[in-house]
């Protein structure tokens, strides 16, 4: 019955949200004009890396501090260990790892690089890095994360401290993250460094923490 | 009808699909799928409008990427919680409460 009513719903739900959608007028506000118009001015030259770190940077802010907040409500909740034992790896594996980890690390700085004038930025260098960190993990050549240390703290942290302190010391200048023309194009690479480092460590982080094979101490 | 508006017909359809599991699935990692499959429907939905007419517009994009990441993180702390119920209990369903 429950079911019955659920899809029925759904059904119906889909059917007015595609009428809907149907007969949309043209967007009331469009802000592809003044996008363009402010672009010279951002600091970078494609317009997705300027809306993220720009024109909408405390998105950006608040957001890495929800994936710390998430990364810490996991090591909160903690996990039993289970059977930690796993097999000897096959060694063409493992060296296919260790050719990709390090290709993958030039293509996350590439990424990076990239991010200031085609698709590409902190978020997407920060996926890179963290498969290459859960493809070690799973070949065997990297054990799981326990409790944090210090250092991996800081690394874990550092892209969003860095980003806090940009916003504090441009919130003393009189806007909220409103860079200076002259110098938004560092500001923005110096944050994108330290997101790229830290989401790398974070979404790495998600994985190796759940991980139930622990080789050894981080 | 342009292909921006069929993304956003299908990520409507995607998002009910996901309403419609995460009601109806008792099992924790399938209704962690379709709570997934909700959120795609959602960036599908913003993306696909943003580009009905014709050139994309970077802002839904970028506010879509600042999403999917979070989406991510949700996810694997909805993970890490369904492993500490799974280790406590040894069930993959949460508890039925009584209806009255």
């Amino acid at each position: 019955m429950k079911r019955i009513a659920v899809v029925g719903a759904a059904l119906a739900f889909i059917v007015a949200l595609l009428a809907a959608m149907g007969d949309l007028g043209p967007a009331a506000i469009d802000l592809r004009p003044s996008v363009a118009a402010n672009l010279a001015a951002s600091g970078v030259e494609h317009p997705v890396t300027a809306v993220l770190l720009n024109f909408r940077a405390y998105d950006t802010l608040l957001e890495i501090a929800v994936l710390l907040l998430a990364l810490l409500g996991i090591l909160a909740v903690g996990n039993q260990r289970e059977s930690g034992a796993v097999g000897p790896m096959d060694p063409l594996l493992q060296m296919l790892a260790r050719i990709a980890a390090p290709l993958m690390a030039i293509v996350a700085i590439y990424l990076l690089w990239a991010g200031a004038f085609r698709p590409g930025g902190a978020f997407q260098a920060g996926a890179v890095l963290a498969a290459s960190a859960v493809l070690l993990h799973l070949t065997g050549l990297m054990p799981g994360w326990r409790q944090p240390r210090v250092r991996l703290r800081w690394g874990l942290s550092g892209g969003f401290l860095v980003f806090l302190a940009v916003a504090a010391v441009l919130l003393i200048e009189g806007g909220l993250l409103r860079y200076p023309p002259a110098h938004a194009g560092a500001l923005i690479l110096l944050i994108e460094s330290g997101l790229t480092i830290s989401l790398g460590l974070i979404l790495a982080g998600l994985f190796l923490f759940l991980s139930d094979d622990d080789g050894g101490e981080s | 009808m342009t292909s921006g508006l069929i993304f956003a017909f299908a990520g409507a359809a995607l998002f009910a699909m996901g309403v419609a599991g995460v009601l109806l699935i008792d099992h924790l990692l399938r209704r962690i799928l379709a709570f997934n499959l909700m959120g795609s429907g959602a960036f599908l939905v913003l993306v696909g409008l943003a580009q009905r007419s014709d050139a994309a517009d970077p802002v839904p994009q970028a506010m879509v990427l600042t999403g999917i990441v979070v989406a991510v993180a949700a996810t694997a702390l909805a993970l890490g919680l369904v492993r500490r119920f799974h280790g406590l209990t040894g069930k993959m369903e949460l508890p039925v409460a009584d209806d009255d």
